[in-house]
């Protein structure tokens, strides 16, 4: 193997194992904003890892420019778009999840009360108008 | 084909599956927010797929595709976070 084999290997590899670390966090997290700091963290850092295999396959070439701009630009808006998704949640009135909430769940982490706890604060609002 | 388009094609076919994987969330997130997010995690993947079947096929166009599509999954958070709170401030 060539060392350029063996750096797109590494990297592709990296990606597909922080992307899963990302879905499984989005899976089994029990509230919104660890989802979103799920999704924001792991995926960026997939994405960043893949696209420099991608560079890194194409050499030296005016394609090479634009994996690397199209990683600087990945880099800079996918936790932009995540902290407006929580934001616009907070803005909401989405309560974060607590560990009180979630004693009467007890041993299995989805117990329902994080979702209960989301639900709340949409018909707040619906009562408001 | 070589062992560079082998391992290419093998990270986008998982990043296909992973995506499947986050569709869950989607159908069932409790509020419309993890629904976004879930959105928005499958268009990030999907734009890694293009570019690392742009890369395994040597296909340079198909990386303008994937620039244009993250722009524009991008906007799409932004514009559904901003509508959803202002509840057509936006527009």
């Amino acid at each position: 193997m060539t060392p350029r084999e063996i750096a797109v290997l590494v990297l592709a590899a990296g990606g597909v194992f922080f992307a899963v670390v990302a879905a499984v966090g989005i899976v089994r997290l029990p509230d919104l904003y660890t989802r979103s700091h799920s999704a924001s963290k792991s995926d960026t850092l997939a994405a960043g890892l893949s696209l420099a295999a991608v560079a890194v396959t194409f050499g030296l070439d005016v394609s090479t420019v634009k994996a690397v701009l199209l990683l600087l630009f990945m880099f800079i808006t996918n936790p932009t778009a995540a902290h407006a998704i929580a934001r616009a949640a907070a803005e909401e009135g989405i309560e974060p999840w607590t560990r009180d909430g979630a004693d009467s769940g007890s041993a299995d982490g989805t117990g329902s009360g994080p979702t209960d706890g989301t639900g709340s604060g949409p018909t707040e609002r619906e009562v408001e108008e | 084909m070589t062992f560079i388009s082998d391992v290419l094609l093998t990270a986008a076919a998982a990043f296909v599956l992973i995506s499947l994987v986050v569709v869950y969330r989607l159908v069932r997130g409790p509020t419309m927010q993890d629904r976004v997010i879930a959105v928005n995690v499958i268009g990030s993947n999907i734009v890694v797929t293009i570019a690392l079947v742009a890369g395994a096929y040597r296909d340079v166009g198909a990386l303008d595709i994937a620039i244009v599509y993250a722009l524009l999954n991008f906007l799409m958070s932004i514009a559904i976070s901003k509508f959803t709170v202002e509840r057509g401030g936006v527009l």
